[in-house]
């Protein structure tokens, strides 16, 4: 009996002996900016933590480096890292990025690239086990992003494929009504004798979305200067404006219609969304343009000038990528772009077979997308997660 | 002169786009310096820019001064708010001109109190207008419209506690509606506009779109 108590007493002691993590590697975090060493080991359950010591050369002297609960930090938790394995249960793993300075705790000194550490795992407060060692390294390559790098690989291909075929051969594309009805609008300005409108959204030259609108923009300045059309663009950012000028400038230059073209008819609004409201708003308003055109991300003043530009009874035609936009553009105005068809309009409008032929790559692009959600919605119904791993963004 | 009009605008599209994008997958700190030193320039190019701006902002509402066009009273009221502003920011709450704006006196009062309550007021008048617009779209004329309809007010119920109260399967409707066919058509959008944005990317960076010169393509 008094064996038993001994017994139990020595395996209930918080002291008790745990041999040291088995599987310990360590080496250079991947897909950083460098400074970071990774270390795994195999998970215990008989652990409750576990300590990492450093040290710069393999015989020490060793430092606390740091402390791992385990009850986290097991490689499941990272699979950008370490994916989606079976095995990724079973480890558990730290970045080690610095560790506290010998001399002061207060202080952290960081771990140095191409330099090797030296480290040690242990169970609690037992021995450590084997010393391992690794270096810190920047990586040219961030593997996380590889499946978003082959999917936009692969669909720059297919858009740039159709670029070449069309070269070769005409291809149909389907008609967008908005951009059918954009001469209309022009025409009809034109003949009231009023002018064209057009707004870009508020974001700056930087988003795809603008530089899409001031494409369009090109396209619709080369018709008012070619209808001899008053045109009147309102920006929201100086850098949209410095370019939509340039833009506007060159297409009344390209119409052999420099004369027509004033400083003015390019200008900065205001650069607060509602304030810039306020000031389209107001030109709607007195003004009276024709043709208000709309193209571009806008928020949550699309309404506020759509439905002031529908008071006035000027065809509208608007184009955003926002969705949460789009039901407020597609009830006031007369003509939507939806999505990709603002990023189509352009090619769409100069009917340049290699502009045409990228927009048939979009196309193809999108049967690719349905079949893969296809493919991917029947084999997680079989049970199986390869696919949406594959697609998954880190 | 071509070659500065066109030739370097396309090769600094592509070299810029072809970097940009390297950027975005190489984490190394050396990229990632060159990533910052990038946005840099953008801050420095936009910070000159405003000069344009600010010029093209007083050149217009001078001209509709001069002219005395119809509201020029209000080109006047951006002149005083311009200048009333811009002397205010000088005077920074008695700490000049060279030192961070101060979080307190006239130009944060005028700010709080005059430009705050202005843009909220612009955007309370979005209640109005969704009425509005509303109110001619959920005209039942056609089928879709009738869908869109029915759709629209089990949504608005589902939202409001008067919905719960008359059905508990208004909100499960509502919350179906949202979840599912509204998702599904968001992130139909959302892939489209992904796509278009590789094209035009693509067509900007290799040259093949080059209306954001001007003009044509040829």
């Amino acid at each position: 009996m008094k064996w038993l108590i001994l017994l139990l007493l020595a395996g209930l002691s918080p002291a008790a002996a745990q041999p040291p993590p088995a599987h310990v590697r360590a080496f250079d975090t991947p897909s950083d900016a460098g400074g970071s060493i990774t270390l795994t080991w195999r998970r215990n359950d008989a652990v409750s933590s576990y300590r990492i010591v450093i040290a710069k050369s393999p015989d020490g002297p060793f430092h606390p480096a740091a402390d791992v609960s385990a009850a986290a930090n097991l490689m499941a938790d990272e699979p950008a890292i370490f994916g989606h394995g079976a095995e990724t249960q079973a480890h558990h793993f730290v970045h080690i990025r610095s560790y506290p300075d010998p001399a002061d705790a207060s202080k952290q000194i960081a771990l140095e690239n191409d330099k090797p550490y030296y480290f040690q795992v242990a169970a609690g407060a037992s021995p450590a086990g084997a010393t391992v060692q690794a270096a810190a390294h920047g990586n040219l390559f961030n593997r996380a992003k590889l499946n978003n790098f082959i999917l936009a690989l692969v669909f720059s291909v297919i858009i740039l494929s159709f670029i070449r075929m069309a070269r070769r051969r005409e291809l149909s594309i389907r008609r967008i009504a908005g951009l059918e009805a954009l001469d209309e609008a022009l025409g009809r300005a034109t003949e009231m004798g009023k002018p064209v409108l057009f707004a870009h959204g508020l974001n700056p030259m930087g988003h795809v979305s603008t530089i899409a609108a001031v494409n369009i923009l090109g396209r619709v300045a080369r018709r008012t200067a070619d209808y001899d059309t008053a045109l009147r663009v309102a920006c929201c950012d100086a850098v949209v404006m410095a370019v939509s000028q340039e833009v506007v400038k060159e297409s009344y230059l390209e119409a052999g219609r420099p004369d027509a073209y004033t400083e003015d008819m390019v200008f900065l609004a205001a650069t607060e969304q509602f304030s810039y409201a306020a000031a389209v708003e107001g030109m709607m308003v007195r003004e009276r343009p024709a043709a208000n055109i709309m193209m571009g991300y806008f928020y949550a003043e699309a309404l506020l000038l759509a439905e002031t530009g529908a008071s006035t009874g000027a065809i509208q035609i608007a184009g955003t990528d926002s969705y949460t936009q789009l039901p407020f553009f597609i009830t006031t105005c007369d003509y939507t772009l939806m999505g990709e068809e603002l990023y189509a309009a352009s090619a769409y409008l100069s009917k340049e077979p290699r502009l045409l032929g990228s927009l048939k790559g979009q196309d193809a692009g999108k049967a690719v997308v349905l079949a893969v959600i296809l493919l991917g919605t029947l084999l997680s119904t079989l049970g199986s997660q390869t696919l949406t791993y594959l697609f998954t963004a880190y | 002169m071509l070659f500065l009009r066109r030739t370097l605008p396309l090769i600094i599209a592509f070299v810029l786009g072809c970097t940009a994008i390297s950027l975005y997958y190489i984490p190394h700190s050396m990229a990632q310096g060159l990533e910052r030193e990038l946005s840099r320039w953008d801050l420095i190019v936009a910070a000159f820019a405003i000069f344009l701006g600010i010029h093209s902002l007083l050149a217009l509402h001078g001209s509709r001064v001069r002219r005395q066009q119809a509201g020029w009273g209000y080109s006047l009221l951006v002149y005083i708010g311009f200048a009333v502003m811009l002397s205010f920011a000088i005077y920074n709450d008695g700490r000049g001109p060279l030192n961070p704006q101060a979080e307190t006196g006239p130009f944060q009062w005028l700010f709080l109190n005059v430009q705050v309550p202005a843009d909220a007021t612009m955007f309370s008048i979005l209640a109005f207008f969704i009425a509005s617009a509303a109110y001619r779209t959920f005209r039942a004329r056609s089928p879709e419209a009738a869908i869109l309809l029915i759709s629209a007010v089990v949504v608005m119920l589902g939202r409001v506690p008067i919905g719960a109260f008359i059905s508990d399967l208004i909100p499960q409707a509502a919350q179906w509606l949202m979840a599912f066919p509204n998702l599904a058509a968001k992130r139909g959008i959302l892939l489209g506009v992904s796509l278009g944005a590789i094209a035009t990317s693509l067509r900007i960076i290799f040259g093949i779109e080059r209306s954001y010169l001007g003009g044509g393509d040829e």
